[in-house]
């Protein structure tokens, strides 16, 4: 795949082209690295835990806590450990950078292009949202290392136009560590939504059967909405789920957000209709708008010939 | 959304049918549309797989690439690509009509009348989908840059000919897809958007086999089922019934079947290689051409029903009529590709990588005039889209009770007639607001005077023009009693925005004048062979090509 054939070439020769890069970028104040000269430490280890603890004391000792420091010193593929919601998740970034200076940059590459300097929003967007997860794990390690500072900005790493020529913009991402922040800490810890299932539900892929599997996962509620379709293979049973259900959520969290108290197709449709539906007084302000909403449309569509608009035949 | 396209959807829920969204067609349809739907290849970045190309939906042309990593076959597929888009875009570019465009005079300054060609139509383009749209406008940036070995004999990977010309025309026709209300260059998904709501999200309406399941679904059963089969429904070998609009390609086609075409195609090409001229060559060709068939009948089997989809969506606007300002909308895309004839005829360079700060700023503006003018024209030719204005206290429709003449109090009285209007809207109207009525296709202002203290819904406004020159109102320009008049208060007719300073005097907070792209540091001296031999001025030179290495992906 081009992916991992850009990858290997962006990080050949001892990352000399990386480095290169990254100094042209975010190194003002530093002394170029000098090729040849930039540490890669080896970070294999046995086991996830034997990696996260390599690459820990890796960017320790690349730091200077010892005292000398001075040097560039290129991480590749190193494992950091997050706590999402009480169980640790590994992350793998794409390379980190530790630079004289005890400033540890997270470094992304991405098979995208960088077209006349600019790439395509939404994939700056999904690599961005993944790098600030990375700079938060690092981050719980700088905390406990003299010297370490993460970089909140990172280095995305592209091919440029369409060629496989590598080139490079710095990308802030302050404002998705803020979301990221808040969002792990909102999250219910594992224990809590398990204890909260009953007896003996299981979503083990291999023992189950496939009935077993549709209870278990239907006895956990889920917050549906369209976004989900392209993020979790879950969607089309949530958003079945959510359409049997008549949840005004499935047609988007925007629709929910117009229609006030009401969450349901069949009572927007009935309030709209001038029935009275429960749970909503007439003169509230979603219900006077749906019902005004609802005459001006039909009036509109009257007033057209008969078989006129095609599609409703 | 409004809540009237809100509720649409809910209705379309409920009926298990999309709901229409508009009355008439608010987007210009070619006679002749040429639609193009194409394929790139998984993990290559937007690397060209294959396309159905054409005017006549009973005979697309199928172009493919064997193998999307070589070169060459890149490049003829961009080549046949221009062989077959260009004919149709020059075919337009000489049925022309006299018309006037005013201009500021270079010596006087002045703002002056000249008489120039307008083309009588403009050759239309449809793709599938919104990335679609976005392909048609990387094709045009890799393609325009490019030079052929007549351009620069020294040029490391020679362009087919008309390639760089082709990137030009679709650079042009992907601009102008960002301007709204525009039809030169439209997506098959926002089409149908526009005119339906379905039972389902923005999101999902971007998938065309849905989306038409919603509109019309085949057996005249449940949309929605028939949009789940659209989304969900495989076959036997696990391949999507209803295969992705493109260009992305479905993960199962791309592994279960089109890698080992192509590994397969490579294998053969290999051999072909290997048996060179010796007794085996014919048979190995065979097998070359045999791999190379079935990866075409593979390509084709993902792109016909998306084919056909794109033409049936077609069918069904068609049923629409056209809205009565469409055309108006329309002759601004005329007056678009002519003037992009005009400069391709004339020698300039492609459209520069970057727009300076002048450019730039001038297609913001002009992008949000025409955002304006789309919205105050759709409401004006459909009553459903004015519904949902209405509903914002933006327009309202009023039956006349009364109309009073009275004057204006200068030395040349002229007609200011009060007319009383009763309506059940309740517009959003404050002291003189200005309000507008259509008359004969043109705007005629009033100003809001005020509600009759009863409360019933009765309320004065002052008409203050289009009533002729003389004391007495022209004939037909007063409302009558009894009639039923749709009024607005945003402006029918969006024009001008903010002026803005030539390119050449781009202040320098903006970055200055722009250094002319080609003629900066590091720009390739003009290469003999372009310099004519008869001493005539030769052409400005080539802005630099792009970078090219072995394993660029177009
Ligand atoms: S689709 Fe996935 S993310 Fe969305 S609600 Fe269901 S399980 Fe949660």
């Amino acid at each position: 795949m081009r992916g991992n054939a850009f990858e290997a070439r962006v990080k050949a020769d001892g990352g000399t082209e990386l480095m290169r890069l990254l100094h042209e970028r975010m190194g003002a104040g530093s002394p170029p690295p000098v090729p040849g000269e930039v540490l890669v430490p080896d970070l294999s280890a046995a086991g996830p835990e034997g990696r996260v603890a390599r690459t820990a004391l890796a960017l320790r000792e690349a730091t200077g806590a010892d005292g000398s420091p001075g040097l560039w010193t290129l991480l590749v593929h190193p494992l950091v450990a997050l706590d999402v919601a009480g169980s640790p998740a590994y992350l793998e970034p794409d390379a980190v950078v530790v630079g004289p200076d005890g400033r540890w940059t997270v470094v992304e590459i991405k098979s995208f292009p960088m077209i006349d300097s600019s790439a395509d929003p939404a994939k700056v967007g999904a690599a961005a949202r993944q790098a600030a997860v990375y700079v938060l794990a690092l981050e719980r390690i700088a905390a406990r290392t003299t010297g370490a500072r993460v970089d909140h900005s990172v280095l995305l790493v592209c091919p440029r136009d369409f060629s496989n020529l590598p080139t490079a913009s710095v990308v802030d991402v302050r404002k998705q560590l803020s979301v990221t922040r808040r969002q792990l800490t909102r999250l219910t810890r594992i224990e809590d939504l398990a204890a909260e299932l009953p007896e003996g539900t299981s979503f083990d892929l291999e023992r189950c059967s496939q009935a077993e599997l549709t209870a278990a996962v239907d006895s956990v509620t889920a917050a549906y909405a369209p976004e989900c379709l392209a993020a979790c293979e879950l969607a089309f049973h949530c958003r079945g789920r959510a359409r049997s259900a008549g949840a005004v959520e499935a047609l988007g969290r925007g629709v929910r957000g117009e229609l006030g108290g009401l969450t349901t197709v069949g009572a927007v449709l009935a309030a709209a209709r001038g029935e009275s539906a429960p749970g909503t007084a007439d003169d509230d302000p979603t219900v006077v708008a749906l019902r005004r909403a609802a005459a001006l449309r039909a009036e509109a569509l009257r007033s057209l010939p008969e078989g006129a608009v095609a599609g409703c035949r | 959304m409004s809540l009237i396209s809100t509720l649409a959807r809910l209705e379309a829920v409920e009926s298990g049918r999309a709901q229409p969204l508009a009355t008439v067609c608010h987007r210009r349809l070619s006679d002749r549309p040429l639609v193009f739907v194409p394929l790139t290849t998984a993990g290559e970045a937007g690397a060209p797989l294959g396309a159905l190309v054409g005017t006549d939906r009973g005979s697309p042309r199928l172009l493919t690439v064997a193998q999307p990593r070589d070169r060459d076959l890149r490049f003829a597929f961009l080549a046949e690509l221009a062989e077959t888009l260009l004919p149709h875009l020059d075919a337009y570019a000489d049925d022309v009509e006299p018309a006037e465009r005013s201009e500021t005079d270079p010596e006087t300054g002045k703002r002056v009348k000249v008489e120039v060609e307008l083309c009588v139509d403009a050759p239309q383009l449809i793709v599938p989908n919104r990335p679609g749209v976005d392909f048609v406008r990387l094709l045009g940036r890799s393609m325009r840059f490019r030079r052929t070995a007549e351009q620069d004999p020294d040029t490391p990977y020679p362009a087919p000919a008309r390639v760089p010309l082709l990137g030009r025309w679709l650079t042009h026709y992907g601009e102008r897809a960002r301007v709204p209300g525009s039809s030169l260059l439209l997506a098959a998904t926002d089409l149908l958007n526009r005119h339906w709501a379905t039972g389902q999200s923005n999101l999902e309406d971007q998938h065309l086999g849905a989306l038409l399941a919603w509109i019309d679904p085949p057996d005249g059963g449940s949309g929605r089922d028939a949009a789940l089969r659209a989304e969900t429904d495989r076959d036997g070998r696990g391949q999507l019934r209803c295969p992705p609009a493109g260009p992305a390609t479905d993960p199962a086609f791309d592994n279960r079947l089109l890698a080992p075409a192509i590994d397969e195609y490579d294998r053969a090409r290999q051999f072909l290689g290997a048996a060179e001229d010796g007794p085996g060559a014919d048979e190995q060709l065979g097998r070359l051409t045999r791999a190379e068939r079935e990866i075409r009948a593979l390509l084709e089997s993902q792109l016909r029903p998306t084919w056909d989809a794109v033409w049936r969506g077609l069918d069904l606007l068609r049923e629409l009529p056209e809205g009565a300002r469409v055309a108006d909308r329309w002759t601004r895309d005329r007056w678009s590709f002519t003037g992009h004839r005009d400069r391709v005829r004339s020698g300039e360079p492609p459209q520069p990588r970057h727009d300076d700060a002048v450019t730039a700023a001038q297609k913001l503006a002009s992008r949000e005039t025409a955002q304006q003018q789309l919205e105050a024209q759709e409401a004006l030719d459909d009553p459903l889209v004015l519904a949902g204005r209405r509903l914002a206290g933006e327009a309202f429709i009023g039956e006349v009770t009364e109309v009073v003449m009275a004057y204006s109090e200068s030395k040349r009285p002229s007609p200011r007639p009060l007319v009383t209007l009763y309506s059940e809207d309740t517009p959003q109207l404050g002291e003189r607001t200005k309000v507008y009525r259509s008359l004969d296709g043109k705007p005629q202002s009033a100003e809001f005077v005020g509600w009759e203290p009863d409360g019933g819904g009765t309320l004065v406004v002052r008409l203050t023009d289009r009533m002729g020159r003389g004391r007495e109102p022209a004939e037909g320009s007063l409302p009558e009693k009894g009639d039923v008049i749709a009024w607005t208060l945003f402006e029918h007719d969006q024009r001008g925005g903010p002026k803005l300073p030539s390119t050449e005097e781009t202040p320098w907070t903006h970055g200055g004048p722009p250094a002319v792209e080609g003629r900066g540091p590091g720009a390739v001296p003009l290469p003999e062979a372009r310099t004519p031999a008869d001493g005539t001025p030769s052409a400005p030179p080539l802005p630099l090509p792009d970078p090219v290495t072995e394993d660029d992906f177009l």
